[in-house]
């Protein structure tokens, strides 16, 4: 499923809404959770999952074709753990 | 000082800034979130262009062991989502968090 499909649904179950409503629901939704991880900030939708920001300490890393090392500086990166209620629905029989 | 939002904070902006009621901005939420849901249920991968991309990935059965103990467990088979963030999203929560 992509963006499109999932707003055509949207649309589809809420016919008065016009597709340019629909649209900016979802894409606040999701501009929403990125914003609120740009500013370091958790997003937590329970039974969904959460959104939160780890920090990876600075490090040096090596050039894998010539084994030069370098400095990677610390950086934050995105991560996403799954909500309780959705892990046992991927696992129900 | 770090702060966390839930879905009434994305209701909330939903409120904001399409202009819809409280109430049917908190249902459009849960049911972006149920749709999602269900495609991941069903098996399918759910690609949100400049988000990210969810997937579900089957993982075989094999022997755990509990760390306490040490004694042997069987870990049944079974389906993993797994979360890749866009380029863009890592970008913004990079430049966004730097010190």
């Amino acid at each position: 499923m992509i963006r499109s499909e999932l707003i055509q649904k949207i649309a589809d179950e809420n016919t008065h809404l016009n597709h340019r409503e629909v649209e900016k629901i979802v894409n606040t939704i999701f501009e929403e959770i990125i914003e609120a991880m740009a500013r370091g900030d958790r997003v937590e939708l329970r039974g969904f999952g959460a959104f939160s920001v780890k920090r990876r300490d600075a490090r040096v890393g090596r050039n894998p074709r010539t084994g030069d090392s370098v400095d990677v500086d610390e950086k934050h990166v995105p991560f996403f753990k799954t909500g309780k209620l959705l892990r046992e629905r991927l696992n129900e029989e | 000082m770090s702060k966390t939002l839930t879905r009434m904070d994305l209701s909330e902006a939903v409120f904001r800034e399409v202009g819809l009621s409280r109430n049917e901005s908190a249902q459009l939420v849960e049911t972006v979130l149920a749709h999602m849901s269900d495609a991941l249920v069903a098996g399918e991968t759910v690609k949100i262009s400049s988000f990210g991309t969810f997937n579900v990935r089957h993982k075989t059965a094999r022997v755990g062991r509990n760390p306490k103990t040490g004694e042997e467990v069987p870990i049944s088979p079974r389906r993993v989502l797994t979360f890749r963030p866009s380029h863009l999203m890592k970008e913004r929560v990079a430049q966004g968090n730097r010190a």
